[in-house]
């Protein structure tokens, strides 16, 4: 059974010069290993092609059953040089909350 | 110290320069706070504040607090409620002469002392700095600030809470700062109440991570909070964060009785997560702090406890943010109606480039985008869409260039497609976009040493 990130996990994301961050939670702490195991930075990478120019990132935290996600060259520049609405990369978050993960023997 | 409070309350009162104007008075008015901390510097807010202040020398700070303080300081003065800024931008010390103005129109004179915090400011030092061997290579490009040096506008380094403790320890009631961290803002506090030395790595990790919790306003107590949206109680009226801490380092998250918003474990970790780097390194002036030992817990309604946060060591460099001068943007829009929006803009961006290549007119980029259709989400929200049903789209295309001429021509080819272009277009009451000036941010770092911070004390 598929579902998407957006019914089992919330996020936010910002920016820092031409990176995006998304900080992916869990909602329940029985979702977070899902995450850990399917959510992986080259996943995250295929599911943003076209979108970004530079390397996904992933960092782990479990004790707030969130992974946190740089995507480097997402922003057209960053900041004030960039022509994009989501300059500052506040709702590339609810982007990744698209993607669609295994629910069963996923973990 | 001679005795040491069992909590202190740290209220987080404007998360960026342009927040909400009720915010501090609710702050400082809602119940019972220590110390009241505003944020108002952003990357760019710098550069501007440094084309003011060389206009006219009085200037250069954001005016904003000074009305803010006009409203609340005889709250403030009279609940003995501190208040830490870094208001002050590229002149905190004319912020604290207008601060001190407008205490002694209020008859606050002899009530009130202010402290000043700058020395962040290096745009008078650079040259001598490049000479000496300081390079300032632009952390995300490698490249030596030489490369833009004479369009450089601001240059700031970013000092810790230090010099924000020194001011309240010399009795400063309202600390006035340039560059200080956001999270410096709340730290300070925390040190001074608490005695905690600078070197308690794991008090000074938490007190930042205090800061950065409470750095961005409501973000932290239900604003902008996507867990749950739909349920989170009146946000009208919502209640910023606020830090009660205690002398162990463990704090609690909380708001005001009868606010909205709210503040739960799903709501701060998002907060938490904003604007993340590598989490076991969150680098300040003051301290690296872990985020991994972070430990969430609700502990009662709106109430989320904070504990376990470990901490190591500051590093010998200190942040730099530089502004500098990059080139010319302008943006245009125009908006579609159905049928067949989307295909409408489509063709109008089509046509709207065939002509920039007919008039000649390269730019550094072409940006489009078609708002209501991939603006956000970009290919992946077109996978997905029932394209001839959108009752609306708009065209929304920008360029940027160094020359500003290439940038003003085109700013007159968006009009003309409302008459020679695809039919049912809208939506240009605006008029012609004007191009920009661009600031663009060149981080960097320098040697701790070189950087000498300094706290002045005003007298009302």
């Amino acid at each position: 059974m598929k579902k998407r990130l957006v019914d089992i996990a919330h996020a936010r994301s910002g920016d820092k010069g031409d990176t995006a961050n998304i900080g992916l939670i869990a909602n329940h702490p029985k979702y977070y290993p899902l995450l850990v195991k399917q959510v992986t930075a080259a996943r995250v990478a295929r599911h943003f092609r076209g979108m970004i120019k530079g390397p996904v990132e992933r960092f782990e935290l479990p004790n707030l059953r969130a992974l946190n996600f740089l995507l480097h060259g997402a922003l057209d520049g960053g900041g004030t040089i960039s022509l994009k609405t989501d300059a500052q990369g506040k709702v590339f978050s609810t982007a990744l909350l698209r993607m669609e993960i295994e629910m069963r023997g996923g973990r | 110290m001679t005795s040491q409070p069992a909590a202190v309350r740290v209220a987080g009162g404007q998360g960026f320069w342009g927040d909400w104007l009720e915010a501090p008075y609710r702050q400082v008015t809602g119940g019972p706070v220590d110390y009241l901390m505003m944020d108002y510097l952003a990357e760019v807010t710098m550069s501007i504040l440094q084309k003011q202040k060389s206009r006219d020398a009085s200037r250069g700070y954001a005016t904003d607090f000074v009305t803010q303080m006009e409203r609340i300081l005889p709250t403030v003065v009279q609940r003995g409620i501190k208040v830490t800024a870094n208001a002050g931008g590229v002149n905190p010390r004319a912020c604290a002469l207008a601060v001190a103005e407008v205490a002694r129109r209020l008859g606050l004179e002899g009530k009130l002392t202010i402290g000043v915090v700058s020395g962040d400011d290096l745009l008078g030092r650079l040259d001598g700095l490049l000479a000496r061997g300081h390079a300032f290579k632009n952390l995300d490009t490698g490249r030596p600030l030489q490369d833009v040096r004479d369009k450089v506008l601001s240059a700031n380094a970013y000092l810790g809470a230090a010099p924000v403790v020194a001011a309240l320890q010399q009795g400063a009631q309202i600390v006035i700062t340039g560059r200080v961290t956001d999270t410096g803002l709340t730290l300070a506090p925390l040190m001074h109440a608490f005695g905690w030395a600078a070197d308690a790595w794991d008090r000074i990790a938490a007190g930042t991570v205090a800061g950065h919790i409470i750095e961005c306003g409501a973000q932290a107590s239900g604003g902008n909070c996507l867990s749950d949206w739909k349920t989170i109680p009146d946000l009208a009226s919502v209640g910023y964060p606020i830090v009660e801490a205690r002398a162990d380092g463990t704090f609690d998250l909380v708001k005001h009785p009868h606010t909205g918003g709210r503040i739960d474990v799903a709501g701060v970790t998002e907060q938490l997560v904003y604007e993340m780097g590598d989490p076991r390194e969150y680098i300040t002036p003051d301290g690296v702090a872990d985020f991994t030992t972070i430990e969430l817990a609700q502990v009662g309604k709106d109430r989320v406890r904070v504990s376990g946060v470990r901490g190591k060591p500051a590093t010998d460099k200190l942040k730099v943010s530089i502004a500098y001068f990059y080139g010319y943007k302008a943006i245009g829009t125009l908006v579609y109606a159905w049928p067949d929006a989307l295909d409408k803009a489509k063709a109008a961006d089509r046509i709207l480039r065939q002509r920039l290549r007919d008039l000649r007119l390269e730019f550094e980029a072409i940006h489009t985008e078609f708002v209501g259709a991939n603006a956000t989400h970009g290919p992946l929200a077109l996978k997905d869409l029932d394209a001839a049903g959108i009752p609306e789209v708009q065209l929304r295309i920008g360029v940027r260039s160094p020359d500003k001429e290439r940038v003003d021509r085109f700013t007159r080819e968006i009009a003309p497609l409302i008459l020679n272009g695809p039919p049912s277009v809208t939506g240009f009451a605006g008029g012609r976009p004007k191009p920009e000036e661009i600031v663009a941010y060149w981080p960097a770092l320098i040697d701790k040493p070189m950087v000498k911070p300094m706290v002045e004390v005003i007298e009302v």
